[in-house]
């Protein structure tokens, strides 16, 4: 399998399945480990970093012999790939950013289907990641959990009895876990109880931001939540945190969806068709207009205002029209100005002609 | 008696706050200090991923001047990070930092975790293996500087050491079940 074959397909947390998935997008956990005979990140050398991948890549050729991993696993040197292909795996949340731009021996293990990938020689030594569509931790976390066990088998992480798993950054020792929730908060915005609901979370040591990690915007309505502390509860319990509060925001999502609908049906049907119609029509267009629209569109879909549209769909053009993306698809580089033309051409070719009578397109 | 920078009462807490890499010494009464200290409503949404970095800088409260400055020097013995290296960036050289600076470190883990122990999960192969592991980091360097300062004796010391811990671990793997 080919780092290409991922861009015209649809990742896992892009699928629209799942429990409570007209809100919550995905469900995410991902480990933090070290290999207790090197020197964290900060203080490695070049031979070190080698040395620390060529490792892990031990380790994992020994799992794909097994069956434990899919015997289309990609091993990607992230030095090694172009800055778009780089960025692509960013919008796709395979990688992170910081990986993306730091220097040296880094590397990426991804799973074809997504649910699963590895960041070697990010912040810490390795960081790896399960990923499912809509409200689903508890498999989440046993997954990785078990993944986690097949790879220290021949790994020493670094361990403290007191401290639990020893990271880069003290915010994530103990457990190393960030059990994360993506979700579609659009009318929490629009009725201006968002800020509201960030400071009880944050009240209750959970931290949310935007679609792309730390100090990302939150763009097109779409929020993490996440635990924020890491020591001194079990996995279990971190998980339960973020899973308890998440049925109390979709609760709330739904409420401001109903008060709008009961107060301003209008003001907002008018809001998704205008948005709808956009979509369908412009000639240009940023990324950040279209997420903008798209959230309306989504919403739209979930309250029945739009009818010739599914979530997949909606799920998938939030990410294919991101910038590497839209470059990976038409197979050329292209600038800002070049990119809103080939977005708006890309979303009318998607978004035309699929009206209940037409249900041969796709 | 030293005067709160702020008010007239007397400074209790002596602050080193680190602007642009700078530190700038503040020494401030009880009531300043917590005011200077808890970060505003938008500053805790703004910062709330350096919230390490933050915290290291501002863990100094109640050391002195003097104090802190040594501090600061002090250096683990198995990646050479210095304290103040750790407060400029918010992240640790090794795994070795959290028991060598762990009187420092333990104020500001209960400041992020509300909590200093460690409940969770525990490696099933090697829970008690990695503080041995841990001293390859110093010895692979020591044997680094005793190669480029052409002490070979040294050298091939340390080059022994390495291979006893290398092989010690491997047979433990062997062995496991």
């Amino acid at each position: 399998m080919h780092l290409d074959d991922l861009a015209s397909s649809s990742g896992e947390w892009l699928k629209g399945s799942g429990p409570e998935s007209d809100i919550v997008i995905s469900s995410r956990i991902r480990l933090a480990r070290n290999l207790a005979d090197f020197p964290f990140i900060s203080r490695t050398t070049e031979s070190d970093r080698a040395e620390i991948e060529k490792g892990v890549r031990t380790r994992i050729d020994a799992l794909l012999q097994t069956g434990s991993l899919s015997p289309d696993t990609l091993f990607i040197n992230v030095g090694d790939i172009s800055e778009v292909d780089r960025q692509f795996l960013v919008e796709r949340q395979l990688i992170s950013r910081e990986l993306s731009e730091s220097e040296g021996a880094r590397a990426a293990v991804i799973d074809p289907s997504e649910r699963f990938s590895v960041m070697i020689n990010e912040e810490d030594h390795l960081r790896f990641q399960v990923m499912q569509s809509g409200l689903d931790l508890t498999s989440a976390w046993e997954k990785i959990n078990d993944l986690d066990d097949l790879i220290e088998e021949q790994l020493t992480y670094a361990f403290s009895d007191k401290l639990g798993y020893l990271t880069a950054c003290p915010t994530n020792v103990g457990t190393g876990v960030r059990v994360s929730v993506m979700l579609h908060l659009p009318a929490l915005v629009i009725t201006r109880q968002i800020e509201k609901v960030f400071k009880s979370l944050q009240k209750i040591n959970l931290a949310v931001r935007g679609l792309y990690g730390e100090g990302s915007q939150a763009m097109g309505d779409f929020y993490q939540v996440s635990n924020q502390i890491t020591l001194g509860l079990t996995e279990e319990e971190l998980t339960k945190k973020v899973a308890d509060v998440v049925p109390v925001l979709i609760d709330y999502e739904r409420q401001a969806r109903e008060f709008l609908v009961r107060e301003s049906q209008e003001t907002l049907h008018d809001r998704v068709s205008r948005a709808y119609g956009i979509l369908r029509t412009a000639q240009t267009i940023s990324s950040e207009e279209t997420m903008h629209l798209l959230s309306s569109v989504r919403m739209g879909i979930n309250l029945g205002l739009i009818s010739d549209l599914e979530i997949p769909t909606v799920n998938k053009l939030f990410v294919h029209t991101q910038p590497a993306h839209l470059q990976k698809l038409s197979g050329v580089e292209l600038d800002a100005a070049d990119r809103n033309i080939e977005r708006a051409t890309y979303l009318r070719r998607h978004l035309n002609g699929k009206g209940p009578n037409d249900p041969s397109q796709n | 008696m030293m005067k709160c920078q702020r008010c007239d009462r007397q400074a209790t807490f002596h602050i080193t706050d680190l602007i642009d890499g700078k530190p700038n010494e503040l020494h401030l009464c009880e009531e300043c200090a917590q005011s200077f200290l808890s970060p505003s409503e938008e500053e805790v949404a703004e910062v709330m991923p350096a919230m390490a970095g933050l915290l290291a800088q501002h863990l100094a409260v109640g050391e002195t001047a003097d104090q802190l400055a040594r501090l600061d020097q002090r250096s683990c013995p198995m990646c050479g990070i210095t304290f103040l290296e750790f407060r400029k960036k918010g992240r640790l050289g090794c795994p070795h930092d959290y028991a060598f600076f762990a009187d420092e470190l333990e104020p500001l883990l209960m400041n992020i975790h509300d909590e200093v122990h460690h409940i969770g999960k525990v490696p099933k192969r090697c829970p008690q293996g990695a503080d041995q592991q841990t001293q390859l980091i110093r010895l692979r360097r020591e044997m680094k500087e005793a190669v480029a300062a052409e002490d070979y004796e040294q050298a091939s010391q340390l080059r022994d050491q390495i291979r006893e811990i290398e092989t010690s671990s491997q047979t433990s793997d062997d062995t496991s079940p």
